[in-house]
């Protein structure tokens, strides 16, 4: 009996310690399930940015758009995991993405999914969105990692 | 019960055949981690009567099995209210407040009589009233969930809320003592039979508060400013709120006697302070503040007395508990020699003699614990905490909204803070001050308003983690809930609200 409870006792915090490390796994699991694709076999290759302008071609191909990165403003470090419905941006309330920044208007913009790709669209807003260094107006298809600037704010199309 | 120790590392595996297509919600490795605490609550169940009583009683199971029944419940909850939401958090939570419950027990069972122990029912004493407290606590923050679907309607109710924060702060402290003084500190609100800590619940409203008038003034209070010594200091007539939140707090501290209290309130504005502007000179002249603060009433004390000899008293045990060890410093002494004998690995669960800190069930139980699982447990128990508070920031960097992320960073933020000052205290690094260790401490105020919190950041990690345009599995329940606000919200675009 003594025994049995030394082991126990010991035995506890082992499995205290498992525990805290079985969490630590489970974030880090969620992590990179977060901020690279969500299919493992990618993962050496798309660690670098380098990698989008490199082969623009082979990107845009093969990889959809699976998250909405914001990189600047505000709100950086956010990021947003796409489905189906469009994306508006702006400093409304009921935005999907709520900008406080003074350079965006309450409906600024807006990312609308067709057939795999996602397109930005202006919605006649004060400031202008633009796609990397061109302004934007009608919808535009939007690549990977180009960014979208709004205001002060950046963001970006990752898989 | 070396069998139990096994198996254990097994429940991480089912997480990972969730869905492949749509974005995972997680659910199944809470399930796995909630399996994984009920498996060491129940190791420590047995040893603590291996080593208390001498014998595994027949019924030692019975308090956990509750405990999982209680647990497994908000975890279905969840699969219902908040689908998305953060896998670990709950898990966390249940760890450590099992853990209390079961020391509580223990503490139940060492009051016993030695021959009484092995017949001591566990629908009793304060374990059992504790267990009760969690079912309470865990049904609010459910509740709390279904009322608010999504966590930017609170801000409509910001005024109300901080109004409410105000009022209730203030309560203890107007009241007589005679119905809000409990060992020298006023923070009761006393009722025949029971007394609840209006505090507690106050941090939550000032945090909405807080958070809602610093997204609006966030702009104003990062650009105005002057530029002394490298470090941007903000104009003297932004500082007014600032200066307003620390009287405040000064006069918890003197009117309620509660350092630990006014240090809360005042480190959750100047946080939410640093995250909404990200200007190091808030931390700086916060911390300035507050020392100033503290400095002042403690030689105030020294000198004046009156409202202010409390805190002094504090003050000098701290700096030299061993100097009155019998009387005024003999509950941090008591708590010092109970972690040292603990040492590194503790006498084992049950087999220390926690009863002879003072308050043990309450302010102290960190140090009780401490002695039986030594330092090897308790830091465990403090990476816990820590993983739980990261969870929080992280909800609150991914969380899409302004006013969200301010929330989120104050309530996670506000957990950790109360564990330092709590564990600072016990552990002589800070003077000691009356404040609870959450979801550890008996009492119903602290455990309900910390899980009212936890209810709170799921919400907003629930919100983090949906994705922008993913099914709206959980159906119509956020449009009518949002409803009572009155706020400008087109019908056409509810949809989108509902997803989010």
């Amino acid at each position: 009996m003594e025994f049995v409870i030394t082991v126990a006792r010991y035995g506890l915090l082992v499995l205290l310690w498992i525990f805290v490390f079985t969490v630590v796994g489970v974030i880090r699991r969620d992590l990179f399930a977060g901020s690279q694709s969500s299919r493992i076999v990618a993962a050496p290759r798309g660690v670098g940015a380098a990698t989008a302008p490199g082969r623009p071609a082979k990107v845009k191909r093969g990889k959809a758009a699976h998250q909405l990165f914001v990189t600047a403003g505000s709100l950086a470090g956010t990021r947003i995991t796409l489905g189906e419905a469009p994306i508006t941006i702006g400093r409304a309330e009921d935005s999907t993405l709520v900008i406080t920044d003074d350079y965006a208007s309450a409906k600024h913009a807006r990312l609308v999914p067709r057939a795999g790709q996602w397109y930005l669209e202006d919605l006649g807003s004060t400031n202008g969105t633009y796609l990397d260094k061109t302004k934007v107006g009608a919808p535009t298809p939007v690549p990977l990692g180009v960014p979208i600037r709004i205001g002060r704010t950046s963001l970006e199309l990752r898989p | 019960m070396t069998a139990t120790a096994i198996p254990s590392p097994s429940p991480t595996n089912p997480g990972d055949g969730a869905g492949a297509p749509r974005p995972r919600t997680r659910r199944n490795v809470e399930l796995g981690l909630l399996l994984f605490v009920a498996a060491i609550l129940l190791v420590y169940a047995a040893v603590v009567e291996g080593n208390a009583i001498g014998e595994v009683t027949p019924d030692f199971w019975v308090q956990v099995a509750i405990l999982a029944v209680i647990f497994g419940a908000a975890h279905v909850a969840i699969r219902f209210v908040a689908p998305y939401a953060d896998p670990v958090i709950l898990p966390a939570v249940a760890l450590i407040n099992g853990i209390g419950i079961g020391f509580l027990r223990r503490l139940d069972i060492g009051r016993a009589k030695a021959p009484l122990r092995a017949d001591l029912s566990v629908f009793g004493g304060d374990g059992f009233r504790q267990l009760g407290w969690t079912a309470a606590a865990i049904v609010g923050a459910v509740i709390l969930m279904l009322i608010v679907r999504d966590h930017r309607s609170l801000s409509r109710y910001a005024y109300t809320l901080g109004l409410a924060g105000i009022v209730l702060v203030l309560i203890p402290a107007v009241l007589p003592a005679r119905f809000s003084s409990i060992n020298g500190a006023k923070l009761w609100i006393k009722f025949p039979g029971f007394s609840i800590q209006p505090g507690e619940f106050a941090k939550i409203c000032l945090l909405v508060f807080f958070a809602y008038y610093l997204v609006r003034k966030r702009e104003v209070l990062s650009r105005a400013s002057k530029r002394i010594l490298g470090i941007d200091f903000p104009r003297g007539r932004d500082l007014g709120p600032v200066v307003l939140v620390w009287l405040l707090s000064l006069m918890v501290l003197i009117f309620e006697k509660d350092l630990g209290t006014s240090l809360m309130y005042f480190g959750m504005f100047v946080v939410t302070l640093y995250i909404a502007t990200v200007r190091v000179s808030w931390l700086i002249l916060g911390l300035g503040f507050f020392i100033g603060g503290a400095f002042l009433a403690y030689f105030l004390g020294k000198t004046v007395g009156g409202p202010f000899l409390n805190f002094s008293e504090r003050a000098t045990t701290w700096l030299d508990p061993f100097a009155d060890a019998d009387n005024k410093g003999y509950q941090l002494v008591q708590s010092l020699l109970g972690l040292g004998t603990g040492g590194l690995t503790g006498t084992g669960p049950g087999a220390g003699q926690p009863l002879n800190v003072p308050e043990v069930r309450t302010d102290f139980i960190f140090s009780g614990l401490g002695e039986e699982i030594g330092l090897f447990g308790l830091t465990a128990l403090l990476v816990i905490y820590l993983l739980l508070v990261e969870r929080g920031l992280r909800a609150a960097i991914n969380v899409r909204d302004s006013f969200g992320k301010l929330f989120a960073g104050g309530l996670a933020f506000t957990l950790g803070l109360q564990v330092f000052v709590i564990v600072g205290g016990i552990s002589q690094l800070i003077p000691l001050t009356g404040q609870t260790t959450p979801f550890l401490s008996a009492g119903g105020s602290s455990l309900v308003a910390n899980w009212l919190l936890i209810g709170l950041l799921l919400r907003i990690s629930d919100a983090s983690r949906r994705p922008a345009g993913g099914a709206p599995s959980i159906g119509l329940g956020g449009a009518s809930s949002g409803g009572g606000g009155g706020a400008p919200v087109q019908i056409q675009e509810l949809p989108t609200e509902v997803v989010r």
